[in-house]
């Protein structure tokens, strides 16, 4: 499970049905993430707008849902525009490695802790990652310190003033937050004794105490709150978003280090920020939020607790079926109560596991990557609230953070950490 | 031949072609570029060892803090193209011998006692995580010590020599 090349020989003469299958897993992956970060600009722009009392994107679909696709076609359509005075391989470098290394992230993040429950080409089991490595938070830390060579090659070799200055700026930011992000995860690398991403989620069982399990309020060692935070921020730094987000500053600097990038390439840019933003909200809840475990307890009378999934999802199908009714459009009537009526109707499967044995089995079965996903998708409403509510840091308070609150903070965090494990484990 | 053979071959020939153009290249920015590829490939080598710990390392510390710092000076000083000279006499009559005898050392060496390197069977079997943190905190404190101290007096001295200009 832990191979990484060292037993490739055995599995690549061994079974072409695992390669097969890993690589249709991967591809399914990047078609999943990709639309994820469509519907997240979507989901992003519909959000502000509330928070802004504007409508947000409403022309293209029902509720302005294709609008990511319109998106994606104007960015393939546009002018591919090449400034004068580019180092061409460079300018063509910056936006490959910015993508392919968020993309490549994904690959050791956990989904789920079980296999999927069928058995392909003789035996293969499906697990949810598509590697888990020993070191998978390493390996995380690793792509991360080369993330940031997208951005600033991108400044550099735009041959402009603006994204000069901007790569610039985003280097140093990102290489002051990298020690903090790394610094804050060390108390919960303590706590688990392991890089691995599973064993880190293992670790934090919530079957007996519900929430208090989790490395944030794990009460049975060191609550890792005050790294939490010190993470998010960081996180959210390297992510260059919103308050951070000062290597794009559009008041000062244009668009920062993608001033000079039309077309598909500033759409790299683009999917690559997003997924980032899906990786770092992954990491924030696999580190600290308990990973796939429920926030409740495993006591038979927090069973209920299991039909969660259907309580959400038959009410949210139902009413974009009541929604979609009366919508304004034709076309809306007709799309949206179909959405809707397939939400609704997985509720409804998931609810009847309480008479029918199978679905009662697909229900446990989600339990945990419906967990992850909730968590998830709550980090990354997170991001897009700040986005709606905090002010742009000045370039001097952003480096005043990172070098005097947060990496202090966190070296005080791993200290305080390590002594109580070190007690823990001699009494 | 077997896949991680194909693969040390693919990665070998990526780091010797890093470590030339780094050595070729007219611009500042391509030579670091290239000497990144050297890291990560070198890393990669080490990954096909079973050495995870180590090469993760080798790309979070190399290929990320130290590059990125190269990368950051050469922009921030805005380094234009170098001009091509001639080899000076002291490369052509000192060093070129000397690299031709310490390859020779090397491949004589390799190939002497090659065959006696371990192929470990299993990832992480040849340098554990925790077996290389047992290692640096009980047989080799005092030199991984005497490291950090050197390190925390070089990034004092660098300190004391910034404050020196501005004041």
């Amino acid at each position: 499970m832990t191979a990484l090349i060292s037993n490739l020989d055995s599995t690549l003469s061994g079974a072409p049905g695992y390669w097969v299958l890993t690589l249709l897993k991967i591809a399914l992956l990047l078609f999943i993430v990709l639309t994820v970060n469509a519907y997240l600009t979507w989901f992003e722009r519909k959000v502000v707008a509330f928070m802004q009392t504007r409508v947000g994107p409403h022309r293209v679909g029902p509720h302005g849902l294709l609008q990511p696709a319109a998106d994606g076609l104007k960015f393939l359509f546009k002018e591919d525009v090449m400034p004068g005075g580019v180092d061409k391989f460079v300018y063509l470098l910056a936006p490959f490695l910015a993508l392919t290394l968020s993309l490549a992230s994904l690959a050791v993040i956990p989904f789920g802790p079980q296999p999927l429950p069928f058995h392909f080409f003789g035996g293969h089991q499906i697990n949810l990652w598509i590697t888990n490595p020993d070191i998978g938070l390493l390996i995380l830390f690793a792509i991360t310190a080369l993330g940031v060579y997208g951005v600033a090659l991108a400044g550099w070799a735009s041959n402009s003033k603006y994204p000069l200055l901007g790569g610039l700026r985003s280097s140093a930011q990102m290489v002051s937050y990298e020690l903090a992000l790394t610094m804050s995860v060390v108390g919960v690398v303590l706590m688990a004794n392991s890089f691995s991403l599973t064993d880190i989620i293992n670790q934090q069982d919530s079957s007996k105490y519900g929430l208090l399990g989790w490395n944030i309020f794990n009460w049975h060692s060191f609550p890792q709150i005050v790294g939490f935070f010190c993470f998010l921020t960081a996180a959210i730094a390297e992510t260059n978003r919103v308050p951070f987000d000062l290597p794009e500053a559009e008041s000062e600097l244009v668009a920062g280090f993608h001033t000079e990038y039309s077309s598909f390439k500033f759409a790299m840019f683009f999917i690559a920020e997003y997924t980032s933003m899906i990786t770092v909200s992954a990491l924030c809840t696999i580190l600290f939020f308990g990973g796939w475990h429920s926030p409740f307890p495993d006591w038979p009378s927090l069973q209920f607790t299991h039909y969660l999934p259907s309580a959400i999802l038959l009410p949210f199908g139902l009413w974009v079926i009541y929604d979609g009714l009366k919508y304004e459009t034709i076309w809306g009537r007709m799309v949206l109560p179909v959405i809707g009526g397939i939400i609704a109707l997985i509720g409804a499967l998931l609810l009847a596991g309480i008479w029918i044995a199978p679905l009662y089995q697909g229900n446990e079965f989600i339990q945990a990557p419906f967990w992850l996903l909730l968590k998830i998708f709550f980090f990354l409403f997170f991001y897009v609230w700040a986005r709606g509510t905090l002010p742009r840091f000045r370039y001097d308070q952003l480096m005043n953070i990172g070098w005097k609150l947060l990496l202090p903070v966190s070296i005080a965090n791993v200290i305080v950490t390590a002594a109580v494990v070190l007690l823990r484990q001699k009494v | 031949m077997s896949a991680p053979l194909v693969i040390f071959f693919v990665l070998a020939a990526l780091a010797v072609l890093g470590a030339v153009s780094l050595i070729l290249q007219k611009h500042p920015i391509h030579s670091a570029l290239s000497l990144i590829v050297v890291m990560v490939a070198l890393a990669g080598l080490y990954l096909l060892m079973g050495a995870e710990f180590v090469a993760a390392v080798q790309i979070i510390v190399y290929g990320g803090a130290i590059m990125v710092l190269f990368v950051f000076v050469i922009m921030l000083l805005n380094a234009g193209e170098e001009e091509r000279t001639d080899f000076s006499k002291l490369a052509k009559f000192g060093g070129l011998p000397l690299a031709l005898a310490l390859t020779g050392l090397l491949a004589a060496t390799m190939s002497r006692h090659g065959a006696s390197v371990p192929n470990p069977e299993t990832p992480g079997s040849l340098a554990p995580t925790g077996q290389i943190s047992n290692l640096l905190f009980t047989t080799f404190v005092f030199p991984f010590e005497l490291t950090s101290f050197l390190i925390l007096v070089a990034i004092m001295g660098a300190l004391v020599l910034a404050q020196r200009e501005k004041g």
